[in-house]
């Protein structure tokens, strides 16, 4: 069953190959080889949509990328559905389900109509001119009544079950469209030795070749120099052939974006195969050879449907094999809508007349003349007439006159050619104006690229495919394969014309004149937008919206600037032009996000124990990409119960504790000491082997950025440790240092942060549970004091066993080999059995190291505190002649009345825990804003000491001991008592047991 | 994204390097001996040009190593690197219009 509008023969279609499809449920037909668009025109539907603001019918306008109207939704089931697809770039498989957008409850009758009528209320600004009061109402109604009415096609709400893939690639040389002008390009290219990719967003290479009937190319048909040039590239290793792949985006430093459609045309895609892929192309050279696009004419009514670019009908019908309509009129500004016509004619379509807005049209009006076709020169169109596809053309001379309608059932329209310079714009490649072509060309390059064919202003057939054939020889020899010589590839084609127009012409009225169809902008609009007094483009775009949707201006910019240099009377170039930005058509958020999604969204780190500390039943928490076992919950606990079990369990028996995400670097060399000395605020030199010491790193500004325990193994040999977040900005820092100011230090980093996992064992009673496990070294009290390290076997692994504590108790940090951590975690745990260990988590680790007022650096300090401010200015060696953060610390600013200090707090409630970054006032009576002397750092419950404590950085802050401060809350003011920052075991005997 | 030419190892994306601030900043060799507006000129005041500017960069995920750059903060667009210790290069030696 073949449409009447179908031709007998001829086009790219597979008429062997009948599809099925559906459009808005009812079914259709069409072949292999059709567009959406090309099979619903076959079956005479130009009604595809409304409009975005006003619910005008619309129909589809081009036939390609810069379909501003046919916007459809796709739907394979209710998750895989993608809105906004142009239905003049969908292929066609069995089975397709098309739905329009943004109609209610139909697309034939839609409620939404009822802006059309009131039109003439809702121009350009009118949203920012009237929705302004009350102001409480934009957001609850004025937004959401606006976003129903207007809108393009709605998301799917389900997670989208496609895969997206992402590759990176290099070339020599990177084409960009596979017209004539590419396909040149790209041959040349490969033939001198240059690696190639070529990259088109059709479904398949050939750009205008496509519709191309009668032109020869070497001698042959164009078609066939098309399938031979296809066939001689595939065999080329050095070349890399993309379809339905667009280039999105320029890139600095020729780093190109393309969005590759893998399996979009598919009736049932292979699982193995992504959706799309994203390609990230560096490239040596590149070869724009986008072409140019069709502009449409500006009257009124000119979104009707049935009204569509002539070029594109051509395309229609010699592609496809499609008649857009059985008789149509032709309305022109350039040569090339003769074309359209003679073809069309050819095609057995009545073309009832050709108004052109010339006077003097020249040979290619006498060219259809001759064939017996009605030329009216200096006549344009005035306006359209019909209910849901255009019934007549109302045709009147240039600058007014009689209006004569036209019957026709298609409008066909060429306001002249726009030559493609989107990415050549993001390039940041400058354009100049050429009057004679009345479009902006590339002018000056920025990055290695060159422009080639219609993209340049060069037009026909036989000059694309010379330019073409001489960027790629150009381009091949920049990037270093010279030699080459461009073969000359020869058409005989005719010329292609010239014409063409922006703007509205002289005496056509504005009022519903569509100059921007996706945003539903008029030439009216656009008017206003200059009286209102809006001169910049810019600003013209942004109040009007004219060029903002997402075909980005590409039908539009140019009448809009026409318009508005006309009502300015001022020069197009004057005018100047707007940002053209990427994407040049709307990319995926799969695309972007790739593999990037779920589990592979950000690395997770575990520790070698993590599995251990799951078996326990550990709840975890993430302390940036690491995964920390938090607390170990038994049956019916919650949080504050267990952390409350596993701080007593240490204070009173012994805990065990995974400590791997600890930051360990180690610092070997001849000058390690002298290093460090320089690095940190204290003093190294006479720390004994074997011994440890708690570190302070500032920053050049004085302030504390880390802060560790160091332990020295050898002479020239230390094992420093870091906060877990800390560990490679500290690294980064030591080597920024090293590399550049002290280059003649012998010293080496080594991040050993996952090379070591770390069981902290803590409490009384962690020397006999440690000790039935040590060989080779003697923990005694004597011989392993506080703040000793050794090398030893512990479970029979080589160990670095640390003698340190970061709960207030006697406390050892066994540090094995990554993999025999889970194992020697298990002899711990199996040896502390007899003494009741229990395995205990961030949260009871942060209590404990409070209650004994030990910082964390980050939570107490905050990049302005100083190692005075923070408490633990003791290990400042002020003895030694410089440090890193040593002659800031030197300012008078830093040891200045007022600094903030480290303090404890006690709330006279002992059961209420005070909230982590509450204020501190003195007076909480006192007028708002209240004069705030501090914050809460930490606060927790001490189940030991059965009270909540707090600590806090406040305004002189130790002179402060002893009084009476407030934490005002939404609840009223809490009273606090200042105290110093230790509240456990003051003496610290405990850590000597 | 940029592509930077680390001296140790050739061209590589952008990702690869962390900035490093303005090149050729040498750490006083006697901190105690400035004036707190000597110090602060160290420490916090840059030159923020308009065009060449020489500047640190890391091959953080390369060979780890620091190198000095001069790039054009109008174009972005490098015109040579250069390795730790290495003068700034004159401007008559650099490229015209490197890219």
């Amino acid at each position: 069953m073949i449409s009447s509008l179908r031709t007998e023969s001829g086009g790219r279609i597979d008429r062997t190959h009948p599809l099925r499809f559906t459009f808005d449920g009812r079914a259709h037909y069409g072949f292999a080889g059709d567009t959406l668009a090309s099979a619903l025109l076959a079956d005479g539907v130009h009604l595809v949509g409304r409009s975005f603001k006003y619910h005008r019918p619309r129909g589809i306008l081009s036939a390609g990328s810069d379909e501003p109207n046919a916007l459809v939704t796709i739907a394979r089931d209710i998750a895989r559905t993608a809105p906004n697809l142009r239905a003049t770039q969908v292929e066609l498989y069995q089975g397709l389900a098309a739905e329009s957008q943004n109609r209610w409850p139909s697309l034939g009758f839609d409620v939404g109509i009822v802006n059309d009528a009131l039109a003439p209320l809702l121009p350009a600004g009118f949203y920012y001119k009237t929705f302004k009061w009350p102001a409480w109402a934009w957001h609850k109604l004025y937004e959401p009544a606006i976003r129903a009415a207007a809108g393009l096609g709605r998301a799917p709400t389900r997670p989208d079950p496609d895969r997206y893939a992402n590759r990176f690639a290099h070339c020599d040389v990177l084409v960009i469209g596979a017209g004539p002008a590419g396909l040149a390009a790209a041959l040349v290219a490969a033939d001198a030795g240059a690696r190639v990719i070529l990259c088109d967003e059709q479904a398949e290479p050939g750009g205008s070749l496509l519709a191309e009937s009668s032109a020869m190319i070497d001698g042959r048909p164009a078609q066939a120099w098309l399938a031979d040039t296809i066939a001689a590239l595939g065999r080329t290793r050095r070349v890399t052939l993309l379809p339905r792949t667009t280039a999105f985006g320029y890139f600095a430093h020729n780093m190109v974006g393309l969005a590759e459609r893998v399996t979009d045309h598919l009736a049932a895609p292979p699982p193995h195969l992504p959706r799309e892929r994203l390609w990230q192309v560096r490239a040596k050279e590149v070869v724009l050879a986008a072409g140019a696009l069709e502009r449409p004419l500006v009257f009124r009514n000119n979104d009707r449907p049935g009204v569509m670019l002539a070029d594109a009908a051509r395309t229609y019908l010699a592609r496809y094999g499609v008649r857009v309509g059985r008789r149509v009129v032709i309305a022109t500004a350039h040569d090339s809508g003769y074309r359209a016509a003679l073809a069309l004619h050819a095609g057995g379509v009545a073309i009832a007349a050709i108004a052109d807005v010339r006077a003097e049209p020249g040979a290619a009006a006498e060219a259809a003349r001759a064939v017996g076709l009605a030329v009216r020169a200096g006549s344009v169109v005035a306006t359209t007439g019909g209910r849901r596809r255009v019934a007549w053309a109302g045709l009147m001379p240039v600058g007014g006159g009689a209006v004569e309608a036209v019957p026709c059932d298609a409008l066909l329209m060429c306001g002249g050619w726009t030559p493609s310079v989107h990415l050549f714009s993001q390039s940041r490649g400058k354009l100049r104006f050429e009057p004679d072509l009345q479009a902006f060309v590339p002018n000056l390059s920025v990055e290695r690229e060159r422009s080639a064919g219609a993209c340049r202003g060069v037009f026909g057939l036989a000059a694309a495919l010379a330019d073409g054939a001489a960027a790629g020889e150009a381009a091949a020899k920049a990037a270093g394969h010279g030699g080459a010589k461009a073969p000359r590839v020869a058409s005989d084609a005719a010329g292609f014309g010239s014409g063409g127009m922006l703007g509205l012409a002289e005496g056509v009225a504005a009022t519903k004149a569509f100059v921007d169809f996706q945003n539903d902008v008029t030439a009216k609009d656009v008017k206003l937008a200059t009286r209102e007094g809006f001169r910049s483009i810019e600003h013209v775009k942004r109040y009007t919206t004219t060029g903002m949707a997402t075909d980005q201006g590409k039908t539009s910019n140019m009448n809009a600037l026409g318009i508005v240099a006309a009502s300015l009377d001022t020069s197009i170039p004057q005018v100047g032009l707007t940002t053209f930005r990427m994407p040049y058509t709307p990319v995926t958020f799969g695309s972007f996000a790739g593999l990037a999604r779920g589990d592979l969204f950000e690395p997770v780190r575990r520790t070698p124990i993590h599995d251990r500390a799951a078996a326990q039943g550990a709840v975890f928490e993430n302390v940036g990409q690491w995964q920390r076992a938090r607390y170990f919950p038994r049956d019916g606990e919650d949080m504050h119960a267990a952390v409350a079990r596993e701080c007593l369990a240490v204070r009173t028996g012994v805990g065990v504790f995974d400590g791997s995400t600890l930051g360990k670097i180690e610092i070997v060399g001849r000058d390690a000491a002298e290093f460090l000395n320089r690095m940190y605020v204290n003093a190294w030199s006479k720390l004994g082997i074997g011994r440890c010491r708690y570190g302070i790193l500032c920053r050049e500004d004085g302030f504390v950025a880390d802060d560790g325990v160091v332990g020295r193994l050898a002479a020239d040999r230390f094992h420093v440790t870091t906060t877990t977040g800390g560990a490679a900005r500290v690294l980064a820092m030591m080597e920024d240092y090293l590399q550049t100011e002290w280059p003649e230090l012998e010293v080496w980093l080594t991040s050993i942060t996952e090379q070591w996992a770390v069981i902290a064992v803590q409490g009384p009673r962690a020397r006999e549970v440690l000790a039935p496990l040590v060989e080779g070294l003697d923990i005694s009290r004597a011989a392993f004091p506080h703040m000793s390290v050794a090398e030893c076997q512990v479970a029979g692994v080589t160990a670095r066993l640390f003698r340190v504590s970061f709960t207030g108790e006697l406390g050892f940090e066994i540090n094995v080999p990554a993999g025999h951590g889970a194992a020697v975690w298990d002899s711990v745990v199996a040896a502390g059995q007899a003494h009741g260990i229990v395995p205990y988590g961030t949260e009871a680790m942060h209590v404990l190291r409070a209650e004994k007022g030990y910082i964390i650096v980050g939570q107490e300090t905050d990049g302005t505190a100083t190692p005075d401010d923070a408490g633990v200015g003791w290990a400042v060696a002020k003895s030694k002649p410089d440090f890193v953060g040593k002659r800031s610390l030197a300012r008078a600013a830093m040891a200045a009345a007022g600094r903030r200090q480290l303090v404890g707090l006690l709330t006279e409630d002992p059961h209420l825990v005070l909230e982590e970054g509450a204020q501190l006032v003195d007076d909480p009576q006192q007028a708002v804003p209240m004069r705030l002397l501090g914050h809460v750092t930490s606060a927790y419950f001490s189940a030991s000491l059965g009270h909540s404590i707090a600590l806090a950085m406040l305004a002189d802050g130790r002179a402060r001991q002893g009084s009476r401060l407030f934490v005002p809350m939404p609840g009223g003011a809490i009273p606090v008592q200042v105290t110093a920052p230790v509240f456990y075991d003051p003496q610290g005997v405990r850590l000597d047991a | 994204m940029l592509l930077i030419d680390c001296p140790y190892c050739g061209q590589r994306p952008e990702i690869e390097f962390a900035y490093g601030g303005e090149a050729h900043l040498a750490r006083p060799p006697d901190p105690s001996a400035l004036s707190d507006e000597q110090w602060a000129e160290y420490l916090y005041m840059r030159s923020n040009p308009k065009g060449r500017h020489a500047e640190r960069w890391r091959h953080v995920h390369g060979c780890g190593r620091f190198f000095n750059a001069v790039r054009d903060t109008v174009s972005d667009f490098f015109v040579t690197t250069y390795k730790v210790g290495a003068a700034r290069p004159d401007a008559a030696a650099m490229p015209k219009a490197a890219e």
